[in-house]
């Protein structure tokens, strides 16, 4: 059984000296808190889980990403979450969360791809997608963008190229694009068309 | 040219018909289309079960999916046609002997469909190669690729053989390949075909007062 | 090669004598227009002679941003997307989305709407097993015959979802709290009644292949995966208990009715792609097995968990993760909620394919170029999955 969040804390900080290891809370039904360690630890606290006789987490289930723009008072970062279960006891989950800057030259993080070889492709894809540099990854190359591809569109900033799909009455984002584009009629000028109303 | 009733009557009762070549080519050719087996994405599996036993597009002629572009006559894009897959599409178009057709099947085949906000997708195969019938839904049923298929029948019982109406592989000025798009660093490079493809560009902005 | 030729002369050494013919090794683009890629999927294969020496692949040809549009819509208008993820499994698809969202939001299923899920999803397991061992041995060569009988059966089911749905393919069927339609009493008995033919397709089925000589010699001992090489891979699903891994998501989280239900979880020995093909016939038995058991003891009651809003379904904010056992694997749904909670704030699909194929190479090195094919069909991919 996977002990509560605050002793699993404790267990790394013993495993790992010098972490920091802060718990993250989540919506209360679903009780699924993380630990959120830095990028320096990040390495030795998921082997300290793979390899403890009591977690065993043989078994990496999922790596995401997600992107938290600046905001006023908090500076901005990229998060990678990690979901570990265990085959062997058949627990889990253990998620482990490690913050990079959202700048793309600081982007780094620390892959674990040498633990858990299933974590390949999913870093890929992190990186293909938000920009996040895992370093220590054996082939870090994009997934499933082609290899010319130079943005990483699942960031928050991400600008798709101006392309939109013809409507024949636009609203909203399409309207600002179909004004970019060119082409549109004004409404007095529909008005007249339209007859009046 | 209009053949006189009577007279292809009394000459069917001795066992002679008389059709114009136009017919016997047209009707050669619509009654075994190939189709070549290319299916992207969802619409592939309708594709598939149209071919299997309960529907069975063989019945009307399209007795085997070739896996190869080079005999096969006719496309199905049946599927989400993505950015990153759409020099593949042009490049198997550009593969096939003519007379070649192309069906877009399904609503990503036209316009993008479900997925048109995307970044990677493609806003309609149309945008780079003539497509000749399409089939909307997600997914059409088999029966609707069968009409679809029925519909393109007809379309080549209606095309021409003398000069000046002949279809466009026939034509020494059309282009016999279309240019492949290439990877650019944002989207595809061109964005569209222009002389396959102008965007609609007269669109209306709409009032309040109009709405309600 | 001529050149090597008369270089041996001159030396007057005999060609067994060490590798002194002069080879170069082939690079070979299977896809991503193939009869045997499942879908667009390329597979750069470097080969030597035959032999697979190095093998990569690329994926990405239907990437159809579904997590980008996810994070536009609200968590119900992503219902219809989930369907067409996994294509062939668009059931199992919803109920993981949906058991993500009710543990984010804490709503609590009514005990009809688990049993009808669990009919549901387990006549989806049927099928996607049947359609796999078609298109199996559709690669192997038997061109299309297993294909049609497969289709055959498919069809069946998919009247059935039709009926109940309204779509045969995409179906949108689930919804947080429930199921969106019930069942009455003609669908239950086109249930039943597929339930119980079901047997003698398998029998007749396994009557043509089992013991078939072609697929021994072309699945026996051909891409092995070790256990723990599974485990490491973090690969899930069929793939992964035919190595002798024994996880099933069923047993372990015990999500919707399934602990209290009676089945056993069929583990393989060797873990090759007979294994992996004779396992899915076993899973189809356990599935009939679980039918039979859902469909005797379906209960009556409401369908949908009365307290869910259908307008303007709230979120509270936080993040978690909720995964389901689907025909082909573990697939999870990652889900974010900011404060306003009106819309996912970040949206990630754990897709069992993509993840499934991390070990593709390792499983096709040292065999030949047509067992790739082979061990790529046994692995069950679907590149709606793979790419999202």
């Amino acid at each position: 059984m996977i002990p509560a969040i605050e002793q699993l804390r404790e267990a790394t900080l013993v495993a790992a000296p010098g972490a920091s290891v802060e718990v993250v809370a989540s919506t209360p039904a679903v009780q699924q808190l993380s630990l959120l360690v830095d990028r320096e630890h990040l390495f030795a606290v998921a082997k300290f889980f793979k390899q403890e006789a009591r977690f065993q987490m043989d078994f990496c289930s999922c790596v995401t990403g997600v992107d938290y723009p600046a905001k006023a008072d908090k500076p901005g970062f990229i998060e990678v979450v990690y979901h570990l279960y265990s085959v062997a006891q058949k627990h889990g989950p253990i998620i482990l969360k490690v913050r990079a800057p959202r700048e793309l030259a600081q982007c780094e993080v620390p892959s674990l791809t040498p633990l858990w070889r299933g974590c390949e492709f999913q870093e890929r894809e992190a990186y293909d997608l938000f920009g996040v540099r895992f370093t220590g990854h054996p082939d870090l190359r994009r997934i499933l963008m082609w290899d010319e591809f130079t943005d990483h569109p699942l960031r928050k900033d991400y600008q798709p190229p101006l392309d939109y799909e013809w409507e024949p009455t636009p609203h909203g984002e399409t309207l600002a694009r179909a004004r970019q584009m060119g082409g549109l009629m004004p409404p007095s000028a529909s008005a007249e068309k339209l007859g009046s109303k | 040219m209009a053949i006189d009733e009577g007279l292809a009557l009394e000459l069917q009762k001795h066992g002679i018909a008389v059709v114009p070549v136009e017919w016997l080519y047209n009707w050669g050719r619509r009654s075994s289309i190939w189709p070549l087996q290319f299916g992207l994405a969802c619409c592939a599996i309708e594709m598939i079960a149209t071919a299997t036993a309960r529907y069975d597009l063989a019945r009307f002629g399209a007795e085997v999916f070739r896996a190869t572009p080079r005999q096969a006559d006719l496309m199905i894009v049946a599927g989400t046609v993505t950015k990153k897959m759409a020099p593949q599409v042009v490049r198997l178009y550009n593969q096939m002997a003519e007379p070649k057709y192309v069906i877009a099947m399904g609503a990503c085949a036209i316009s993008g469909g479900p997925f048109k906000d995307g970044y990677n997708v493609l806003k309609g195969i149309d945008r780079y190669i003539p497509v000749d019938v399409y089939i909307p839904g997600c997914p059409p049923r088999p029966e609707a690729l069968m009409q679809a298929v029925i519909t393109l029948q007809q379309k080549i019982a209606g095309q021409h053989l003398e000069r000046g109406q002949r279809p466009r592989w026939y034509d020494p000025t059309a282009p016999a390949e279309y240019p492949i798009p290439s990877y650019g660093a944002h989207d595809l490079e061109p964005p569209a075909n222009d002389k396959v493809w102008q965007r609609p560009h007269q669109c209306r902005e709409v009032t309040n007062e109009e709405i309600i | 090669m001529i050149q090597a030729q008369s270089a041996i002369e001159s030396s007057g050494v005999t060609p067994s004598t060490a590798g002194i013919i002069e080879t170069q090794t082939l690079e070979v683009s299977i896809g991503p227009q193939h009869p045997s890629t499942h879908g667009v999927f390329r597979m750069d294969v470097v080969i030597d002679g035959e032999v697979v020496v190095k093998l990569k692949p690329v994926m990405g040809y239907l990437h159809r941003n579904h997590e980008q549009l996810a994070e536009k819509m609200t968590w119900l208008d992503s219902m219809p997307y989930t369907d067409r993820l996994d294509y062939f499994n668009s059931m199992a698809n919803n109920w993981a989305y949906a058991l993500s969202v009710e543990k984010l939001a804490g709503i609590k299923v009514p005990e009809r709407a688990e049993y009808i899920r669990v009919i549901v999803a387990e006549l989806t397991r049927l099928l996607n097993h049947t359609v796999a061992i078609g298109f199996l041995l559709n690669d192997m060569g038997a061109w299309f015959t297993p294909v049609l009988y497969a289709f055959r059966e498919r069809e069946k089911i998919v009247d059935l979802f039709e009926a109940v749905s309204g779509s045969r393919m995409m179906c949108n069927y689930y919804r947080f709290g429930g199921v969106r339609v019930d069942f009455d009493e003609k669908m239950l008995a086109m249930a039943r009644d597929i339930v119980e033919r079901y047997p003698q397709f398998l029998d007749e089925f396994e009557k043509l292949l089992t013991e078939n000589e072609v697929l021994l010699a072309r699945t026996q001992r051909i891409g092995i995966l070790p256990r723990e090489q599974a485990i490491n891979g973090s690969i899930t699903g069929p793939v992964a208990r035919a190595s002798g891994v024994d996880y099933d998501i069923r047993k372990v989280d015990k999500y919707g009715v399934y602990g209290g239900l009676d089945f056993r979880v069929p583990l393989g020995e060797v873990g090759d792609t007979y294994d992996r093909y004779y396992i899915r016939i076993l899973e189809m038995r356990e599935a009939i097995k679980i039918l039979q058991q859902a469909l005797c003891g379906l209960p009556s009651g409401p369908i949908i968990a009365p307290e869910v809003k259908l307008r303007n379904f709230r979120v509270p904010a936080g993040d978690g993760y909720g995964r389901i056992e689907t025909p082909k694997g573990e697939l999870g749904f990652y889900l974010v909620a900011d404060e306003t909670g009106k819309m996912p704030y970040r949206y990630h699909v754990r897709p069992p394919c993509f993840i499934n194929l991390t070990l593709l190479e390792d499983m096709c090195l040292g065999h030949k170029l047509a067992d790739t094919v082979v061990i790529l069909g046994s692995i069950d991919i679907v590149l709606g999955e793979v790419d999202r």
